[in-house]
């Protein structure tokens, strides 16, 4: 009996030596994917992703709802995120039907979602932990992780799918006393990540794991067009909160955290660096924010647009550049939406990385692309 | 109101359990007694008191529960005691059960969580107790392609090892299972076998991933073993002899980690890579190669597994504490046994129970150097627990490095500190000790 196999299985006429590990999707160390890895004793020699195991169609699904019922299907891709991976559909949907937002509504967006950045790179860093077999490094920021999200469900309500932000502003006013909460928590919450370099960042054990495996070169990065930290970790200035400010970023001073090393070390280390700075930015947020005021401009039900029109707006996320293009042709459905996702960009580094890494380098490399393997596939 | 068993009858239920009490009766009887009476018949028994052991004198003790204590000395006397109780396997089990508790406790303190906290009403004691259980009731899946007979017979041969190896640490003066006079030789016959039982549990399961965690393993485990070797080698020059014993008897003054501090760091480091312990857990690292070599075994295969990596665990701990921290010496703090039970009976209100002449099981040397023993090991084990909280897991090529060139090195400066020692007579024949 003869059949042909899956091309990722194919068998290939190579050297004998050569092993083929099927990583994933039911391996520890893979997320909701497959890495098809070829290794000549310890050194890889081939690598090939295959994503695709968590396609939801949620770009399908935009086109059936209308611009208020896509929002809670659409924060699916990133739970963790789940604030950031709205935000530019949210913008998207307020240029498409014209809408004002409220000041006061665009400072409580830039909170949320700076908190939500931080709960998904706390998330990211615990994976990234367990992934290097450091026990610790995956309790302390899944522990830390329960501050800020119960300050997203002060604020909103749910604690991680909150699909708060609406087109026209956010879904509920600040509940009373939020501002000194949430200073007193993130001021705590940014002494607590700063003992991670302790007993993480500066462990001599990791840096010698980490440092030069995985080096993506400042050209190669930006060839690749990765984003976000990964961009940042191999020399590039680049965050849209500086570059292309939307809301009121253009008002805050935001810092921008680059590293020139490339490796996976400096890719772990830039995003704890975000934290930080997302502390900053809520500190400024709320010291700027308007104390009192409408949050939310209601829309009619059914909002349509006036004709053939498109958007395209893109935020910075937790992992990089978000991208939503909206196509709408004057009816209350979208026609189109299609999400350009951070994760996809960053792991098409992945193959060019792992070539001629040791097989033990795989899980440190393969997660410090900032990759979120629901969102590559939504 | 819901109930459990809605068709519950009080009179069935009574009904059924004199059923088992006439089938447990009945069996007793007929099998039973005669089975006891057969071992009975062919058994040699004992000579207690110059009286030879029958049913009919053993059943004297339900008279007379003093008479007990001599036929517990002379059971505890007998090898089967030491193999099976206090030197030997029971006493490591224990001792493994609780470093097992006390890992998880200890851990789950370090990253500010509680640890099993539910089974057993006090701080989750009885966790491991349910793990068993729970490991027990699995299937066994054996993969289709493996070797079965190989593949059924490492976790066996995994566990007798490490029981070998729990059988050449003495505990106390006169209390080791196996008394050899080349007992260090022993324990690095017992070490060289766990290697070669991990690639054949690893190579027998057919399967990629352990079989890397099986060379993982034969790689860590060949490269430590050398160091491991020579870092104990200044201890037997100094003590000139292979003995455990003696090596223990020989620190009754000052442990030997005092003059060869350096040939204690290098055993520590080895004895966390022959262990598998993080920093050095690559045979197990699960996001890399799933669990490595145990990633094909189930149900109470693996659960063997672990038993026999914690009866290592232990044994390693007290290989240091005999060779390095002295063994059972140590201040003499157990009270003497009170002479007047031994004569004169204990009062208890009206009556006096007593005297005992038996008393007492364990003399008093002996227990101040388990407890001493225990003490010193159950620290030793809380510095081998410790980095698994604090340290990420390290590559093959940095563990070879360190085993092959730096802690080989450090083994060799200790050798020539024991040398330098030797030779200038501060210690040995005519020195300190």
């Amino acid at each position: 009996m003869t059949f042909t196999l899956p091309p990722g299985l194919a068998l290939q006429k190579v050297d004998e030596r050569i092993m083929t590990l099927n990583v994933g999707p039911q391996h520890p160390g893979s997320g909701h994917m497959r890495i098809i890895v070829q290794i000549d004793g310890d050194y890889i020699v081939a690598c090939d992703p295959d994503p695709g195991y968590v396609h939801r169609g949620e770009e399908k699904m935009a086109e059936y709802r209308n611009y208020i019922t896509n929002i809670p299907h659409l924060e699916r891709p990133v739970i963790h995120d789940s604030c950031n991976v709205l935000y530019p559909y949210v913008l998207g949907a307020e240029e498409l039907l014209g809408i004002e937002v409220p000041e006061r509504a665009k400072y409580v967006r830039v909170i949320a979602s700076e908190l939500n950045r931080c709960i998904y790179i706390m998330y990211w860093l615990a994976i990234y932990g367990i992934f290097l077999g450091h026990s610790t490094m995956f309790m302390w920021p899944a522990g830390d992780r329960e501050l800020l999200i119960d300050l997203m469900e002060k604020m909103t309500g749910a604690r991680v799918t909150h699909a708060h932000f609406v087109p026209g502003g956010v879904r509920n006013d600040l509940p009373p006393n939020f501002e000194d909460v949430c200073l007193r928590q993130v001021n705590y919450f940014e002494k607590r990540i700063k003992e991670y370099a302790a007993v993480f960042y500066d462990n001599p054990i990791l840096i010698s794991r980490t440092k030069d495996t995985g080096i993506l070169s400042r050209q190669d990065a930006i060839r690749y067009g990765t984003t976000g930290s990964v961009l940042r970790a191999s020399g590039v200035d680049y965050d849209l909160r500086v570059k292309e400010p939307y809301d009121v970023y253009d008002e805050l001073d935001v810092h921008t955290n680059v590293m020139k090393e490339g490796d996976s070390y400096a890719r772990s280390r830039v995003p704890w660096l975000d934290m930080m700075e997302s502390c900053n930015i809520i500190r400024q947020a709320l010291q700027k924010m308007p104390k009192s005021g409408s949050v939310r401009v209601k829309l009619k039900p059914n909002p349509k647009t006036k004709g053939l029109e498109s958007v395209y707006k893109r935020v910075e996320s937790g992992r990089g550049s978000l991208g939503c293009y909206i196509v709408s042709d004057a009816k209350p459905e979208p026609y189109r939406v299609k999400m350009s996702v951070p994760s996809f960009r960053n792991l098409i580094a992945l193959p060019n990385l792992l070539k001629g890494e040791k097989l033990g380098n795989m899980p440190s490399v393969y997660w410090s692309l900032n990759y979120w393997p629901v969102e590559a596939d939504r | 109101m819901s109930v459990i068993a809605p068709n519950f009858k009080l009179s069935e239920f009574i009904k059924s359990l004199l059923d088992n009490v006439f089938w447990i009766v009945l069996l007793l009887v007929l099998i039973g007694i005669p089975a006891v009476m057969m071992v009975l018949f062919f058994m040699e028994m004992p000579v207690i008191d110059g009286e030879l052991l029958t049913p009919f004198l053993a059943l004297t003790w339900l008279a007379d529960p003093s008479r007990i204590l001599p036929v517990v000395k002379a059971f505890m006397a007998t090898d089967i005691f030491r193999v099976m109780a206090f030197p030997g396997f029971g006493f490591a089990a224990l001792l493994a059960a609780g470093t097992i508790f006390v890992e998880r406790k200890m851990l789950a303190k370090l990253q500010l969580r509680v640890g099993p906290f539910y089974c057993g009403k006090f701080e989750g004691i009885l966790q491991l107790m349910g793990d068993g259980l729970k490991l027990i009731s699995k299937e066994i899946i054996i993969p289709a392609k493996a070797d079965k007979p190989i593949f059924w017979a490492a976790p066996v041969l995994f566990v007798a090892a490490a029981a070998a190896f729990v059988a050449f640490i003495p505990v106390a003066p006169g209390w080791v299972v196996a008394d050899v006079e080349m007992g260090l030789l022993g324990v690095f016959a017992v070490i060289g076998f766990f290697p070669i039982i991990t690639i054949l549990s690893a190579w027998s399961a057919n399967s990629k991933f352990p079989f890397i965690g099986g060379i993982r393993a034969l790689f860590q485990m060949v490269s430590f073993e050398i160091p491991l070797i020579l870092s104990l080698l200044g201890v037997v020059m100094l003590t000139g002899s292979l003995n455990l014993s003696q090596i223990a008897a020989s620190q009754s003054s000052f442990p030997w980690i005092v003059f060869l501090p350096v040939g204690a760091i290098v055993f520590f480091i080895t004895m966390l890579a022959e262990l598998e312990r993080i920093p050095f857990d690559l045979p197990e690292a699960e996001s890399e190669i799933v669990a490595g070599w145990l990633t094909e075994l189930s149900g109470m295969m693996y659960g063997l597994v672990q038993l026999g990596t914690y009866l290592k665990l232990y044994a390693f701990a007290a290989l240091f504490v005999v060779i390095f921290l002295g063994g059972w010496n140590g201040p003499m703090v157990v009270p003497p046994f009170p002479a007047e039970l031994l004569e004169e009976g204990i009062e208890l209100g009206p009556i006096v129970a007593g005297p005992f002449p038996g008393l007492p099981l364990f003399d008093q040397a002996m227990l101040n150097g388990t407890l001493w023993f225990v003490l010193k090991t159950v620290a030793v084990i809380f510095f081998i627990l410790l980095p698994r909280g604090v340290f990420p897991r390290i590559r093959v090529d940095m563990l070879l490095n360190l085993g092959w060139t730096k802690l080989i090195g450090l083994a060799f400066v200790n050798i020539f500190i024991a040398l330098g020692l030797l030779y200038a007579g501060v210690l040995g024949p005519g020195g300190l000790q």
